[in-house]
């Protein structure tokens, strides 16, 4: 039996969640890992939205907020379990994606980009000016989600770093299994097709603005629980989680890497995690040199970094 | 009334002061061909746009199976049976060939979008019937080979059969055909002339504006002539082919002298 494209992925990622690990030098590459796959799992969101769908976000950092203070202030204030407070947090994000999407998704290209980027904008000041809820710009402390404790009573003894690698790994699995499914469907189809033309998919019966509203739901839905994911792993939250910057890197995670995939997705969040690690080595100059990297990836691959590698070994297969 | 599939009761555009359609009137029934043909710029892209709700008519209306459907949006005319390709191809570019006539299949295989993203059996089932309907147009259109193939990567001639094709795959009631000959060959406008006529017998309404008139003059029961946005002439292709206003439309005073000059000079 042929494996399908769907299934290789999934083997792709699982192998690299299992194989990483016997690679790491020391103990704190497993924080590494797993901020990768929080971050990955976020970009696969992005993937949806913009690799399927065409449509660009610039605020998803907003919904990433929400999943996380989700998980700060739900266990305090309304006594629910953190996984609950997750659940509750991307419930909300849902919801707020909806009412938000329906006015701004009318909006194409670079409109639809300045308004998403106003939303953002607006959570990330919320978080930032309710002192009394959410500690302002100082953060807060966010609960033990308690499932390492309870795998150490079963007798699996995972330090704190390697618990979060393989949590996070098997949930970006889960996620990225969600995105390839829905790309073989007759939703995904819909997405791509829109993408492609919208005015002929509009023809075939797509129903333009409620397909655009159900990708931006499912995407902001992701950046909810990578948020979520984010705040249990540091268990501690700041208002930067909302930020700007935070938009601004899922969508160039997922740009570099090739938005089409969801495996380029999280090739571009591991390199663009990983590299400013290596770069620290140039000292004051590390920004300067990841700006310029990011430039020439954009300029001479700009079908993203996955998709061209992949295309470059094809050509020299045959 | 209610034999008239299509019913187009005095349609019209203004773009910027320009009529660039005024007042057209024409009915289609069940299995017949309508063509609509006339110079460049007579109008005949903007009429199909209205028609098929991407332009909103300034005037008139449109009655499809005896309700007024005037201006409603192109995805809601596909659920009342309308369906359409394009003069300036518009095809799912990075999709391959097999799932662009499967998005046609839309209306039919969409449903809950957890069932979807969960991979559920209906969902599967859903898109595996639409695949398997999609094989079968693609087949019929001779594109069978080519399913796997990013439709991008096709030939222009191709392209036009593939949209008739996904068109075809919400079986349409009506069928609204943008010059699908254009660019074709003259082996492969005898394919799509045959298919089309095979599609009119089968009970579905065309309405074509093509510019081959060999084509026109061929399959068309009932032919409706526009020139600068309104209907100058109407009827059978035998009636249309004599009719003066039609002949001077199209040759043109300057047309018939251009073409005499050419002689002259050709014999000088």
């Amino acid at each position: 039996m042929k494996l399908s494209s769907k299934h290789v992925t999934l083997l792709v990622l699982l192998a690299l969640v299992a194989i990483s690990p016997m690679l790491f030098p020391s103990g704190y590459y497993y924080r590494v890992g797993a901020l990768i796959f929080v971050n990955a799992f976020a970009v696969t969101g992005i993937v949806i939205l913009t690799g399927y769908a065409g449509q660009i976000s610039l605020g998803h950092a907003g919904f990433a907020g929400i999943g996380a203070y989700a998980c700060a202030l739900a266990p305090v204030h309304l006594g629910l379990h953190p996984a609950l407070a997750a659940v509750l947090g991307a419930l909300i994000s849902a919801v707020l994606a909806w009412l938000v999407g329906r006015p701004i998704l009318r909006l194409k290209g670079y409109y639809l980009g300045v308004a998403t980027l106003g939303f953002g904008i607006l959570v990330s000041m919320v978080l930032n000016n309710e002192r009394q809820l959410t500690g302002g710009p100082d953060g807060m402390e966010v609960p033990d989600l308690g499932l390492r404790g309870v795998l150490k009573d079963w007798g699996l003894d995972l330090s704190n770093g390697q618990f979060w690698y393989f949590f996070s790994g098997i949930c970006l699995l889960i996620g990225a299994w969600l995105a390839l499914n829905l790309y073989h469907s007759p939703t995904g189809r819909a997405l791509r097709a829109l993408h492609g033309s919208e005015i002929a998919a509009r023809v075939v019966g797509v129903d333009v603005a409620r397909e655009k509203l159900k990708a931006f739901v499912i995407s902001a839905v992701y950046a909810s629980v990578s948020g979520s994911l984010l705040a249990l792993q540091n268990k501690f939250i700041t208002p930067d989680v909302a930020g700007f910057m935070h938009s601004i890197e899922m969508v160039t995670m997922a740009v570099l890497g090739g938005v089409g995939s969801v495996l380029g997705a999280v090739f571009g969040t591991a390199v663009l995690t990983l590299l400013p690690q290596v770069l620290t080595a140039f000292g004051e100059y590390e920004q300067l040199i990841l700006g310029l990297v990011m430039m020439l990836v954009m300029i001479f691959l700009p079908a993203g970094l996955l998709p061209s590698i992949l295309r470059k070994l094809r050509g020299a297969e045959a | 009334m209610s034999e008239h599939l299509l019913s187009i009761e005095g349609l019209g555009i203004t773009f910027g002061g320009l009529k660039a359609v005024d007042d057209v009137s024409f009915t289609v029934r069940p299995g017949e061909i309508v063509s609509v043909i006339g110079p460049n710029g007579a109008g005949k892209t903007t009429l199909f746009n209205m028609i098929s709700g991407i332009y909103l008519p300034g005037r008139g209306k449109v009655m499809l199976g005896g309700e007024d459907v005037t201006g409603l949006s192109p995805n809601l005319l596909a659920q009342r049976g309308m369906s359409r390709t394009f003069q300036n191809l518009q095809i799912f570019q990075s999709m391959t060939v097999l799932e662009n006539a499967i998005a046609g299949y839309h209306l039919t295989e969409r449903g809950s979008v957890l069932a979807d993203l969960l991979n559920l059996p209906g969902s599967r089932r859903r898109a595996a019937a639409a695949a398997e309907g999609a094989r079968a147009l693609l087949t019929r259109v001779g594109l069978d080979r080519a399913a796997d193939r990013e439709a991008g990567s096709l030939s222009y001639g191709a392209l036009k059969r593939l949209e008739i094709a996904r068109a075809l795959a919400l079986s349409p009631k009506i069928l609204l055909l943008d010059e699908p000959a254009a660019g074709c060959n003259a082996v492969e406008t005898e394919e799509i002339d045959h298919l089309i006529a095979e599609v009119a017998a089968s009970g579905v309404a065309i309405l074509l504006v093509e510019h081959d008139m060999k084509m026109v003059m061929r399959i068309s029961n009932h032919i409706v002539v526009l020139d600068h946005g309104e209907k100058i002439a109407e009827g059978d292709p035998a009636t249309i082919s004599r009719d003066p206003a039609v002949i001077a439309a199209y040759l043109g005073t300057d047309a018939q002298t251009a073409s005499e000059t050419e002689t002259a000079d050709a014999q000088g």
